[in-house]
């Protein structure tokens, strides 16, 4: 039930924040924003795929719900639709560099700032979550 | 329900200036407690996570039908009864009988710190030239299981004197030590079993800590048999990468002295099952 709660209302953020950035999956203005032209490398979204679901390196899943990843926690917000949510990558990265520097009472381990991963691991994620 | 959390976080800071009693730190803890889980009855927090875990509970209660700590309750009262070398044994130690655990832990004026039950135990051990037992794994667990079911339906009642500032400064540190984020994955205590309380963490429902000290020793489905509160410490320090501390040294003392006050009016209900 709270789940479902979640759901909907991290998809409401989602549906306004496409409308803010005018950007639904597919860029409708003209000019896209740079960032989502970027291409990336499906290896390198791969490897943080398999970085972030491992239990000894991201463990993700511990928190976060990924769509079709089994056992997922849910201390953390789902990780849906980050490119509207996150139109710039850098932020995507220092939420995940150190999610006290926004958040001081943020239960969410500060994975570059304590090297629980390296800052090369940390760029794969963000590609792969990136996608999410 | 946020504002309860900074209260709370609050309580830790301001620790050392020690206006905030054990007993106001409790009402400040159910209190949050409460507005996170409005439909649980206090006494169902004795049950730990099965309180808010329907799920969970209904296994549990399916386990509870056949005990798997019994055996070892019967083992510990064999120990209870046995002489030590000298002809003496437990009974000479704790006059009143095994149904003493709601003693404890309390602080103990004249060693100048708290003592817990298993300290209390090989206390009487070593007094009568026994060797100590070892505290989380092996036969202290039986003899826990039995003063523990000796002990069911006593309630949890930990002072803190006033009449001896050390003991204060002994809640203070465990209060302390429960708030401080650890490990290379930087959690508190705090950061699972209060402020994400009933939350997930892959399968696992996070337990609140009012209610964490009811039920010990556990007999728990990963380990395959009975262990401590203290082994139980050193399992969710290891997790978060932080440094497991000896158990029964002083800082898990005192940690345990700190939420079993927590668990102030609740109902002693051990040994029980876990997954
Ligand atoms: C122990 C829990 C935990 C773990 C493990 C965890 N997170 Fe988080 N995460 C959180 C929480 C709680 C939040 C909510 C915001 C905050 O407190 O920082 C969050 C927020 C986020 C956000 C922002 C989401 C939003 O809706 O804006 C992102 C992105 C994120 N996490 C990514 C990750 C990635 C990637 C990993 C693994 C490498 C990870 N998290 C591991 C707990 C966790
Ligand atoms: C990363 C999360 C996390 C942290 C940090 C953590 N724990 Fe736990 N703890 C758990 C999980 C998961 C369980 C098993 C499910 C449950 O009962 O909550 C658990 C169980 C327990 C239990 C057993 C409860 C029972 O009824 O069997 C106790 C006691 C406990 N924790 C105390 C502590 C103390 C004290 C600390 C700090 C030193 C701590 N935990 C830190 C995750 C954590």
């Amino acid at each position: 039930m709270k789940k479902t709660v979640r759901l909907v209302s991290t998809l409401v953020i989602i549906a306004s924040a496409a409308w803010l950035t005018g950007c639904s999956g597919k860029p409708t203005t003209k000019e896209a924003p740079k960032a989502m032209a970027a291409q990336v490398d499906p290896a390198v979204v791969a490897e943080g795929k398999a970085i972030a679901v491992d239990r000894k390196k991201g463990n993700c899943l511990a928190c976060h719900l990924i769509e079709d990843e089994p056992t997922p926690g849910n201390v953390g917000p789902p990780l849906l639709a980050m490119k509207a949510r996150y139109p710039d990558k850098a932020k995507l990265r220092t939420q995940i560099w150190d999610a006290t520097a926004a958040n001081p009472e943020s239960a969410m381990v500060p994975f570059g700032r304590l090297q629980v991963l390296s800052d090369a691991e940390i760029d794969k994620i963000v590609e792969y979550i990136w996608t999410l | 329900m946020k504002k309860i959390l900074i209260t709370l976080a609050l309580l830790a800071i301001t620790a050392v200036t020690a206006q905030a009693g054990p007993e106001e730190d409790r009402m400040a803890f159910i209190k949050y407690y409460k507005a996170k889980f409005p439909s649980v009855p206090m006494e169902e927090y004795a049950n730990g996570v099965y309180a808010i875990d329907p799920i969970g509970r209904e296994n549990w209660e399916a386990i509870e039908e056949f005990p798997p700590y019994e055996p070892f309750i019967d083992a510990g009262q064999a120990m209870w009864e046995k002489p030590f070398a000298n002809g003496k044994g437990y009974k000479d130690c704790f006059p009143d009988g095994p149904a003493m655990a709601d003693k404890y832990p309390s602080w103990d004026k004249q060693q100048g710190m708290v003592v817990t039950l298993p300290l209390a135990l090989n206390q009487c051990l070593e007094a009568n030239g026994e060797k100590p037992l070892k505290y989380k794994k092996g036969p202290i667990n039986n003899i826990l299981a039995y003063v523990a079911f000796q002990s069911r339906g006593k309630v949890i009642n930990v002072e803190v004197p006033k009449d001896d500032p050390r003991a204060m400064a002994a809640y203070e540190d465990g209060k302390k030590f429960y708030f401080t984020r650890r490990g290379q994955l930087n959690f508190s205590c705090a950061s699972c079993h209060l402020q994400n309380a009933g939350l997930r963490v892959r399968t696992e429902i996070l337990s609140p800590t009012v209610g964490h000290v009811t039920g010990w020793p556990v007999y728990r489905s990963k380990w395959g048999t009975v262990g401590t509160l203290h082994r139980r410490f050193s399992g969710c320090n290891n997790n978060i990468r932080a440094k497991a501390l000896k158990a029964q040294g002083e800082e898990y003392r005192n940690l345990e002295y700190f939420l079993t006050a927590m668990s102030n009016g609740l109902e002693l209900n051990g040994p029980s099952a876990r997954k």
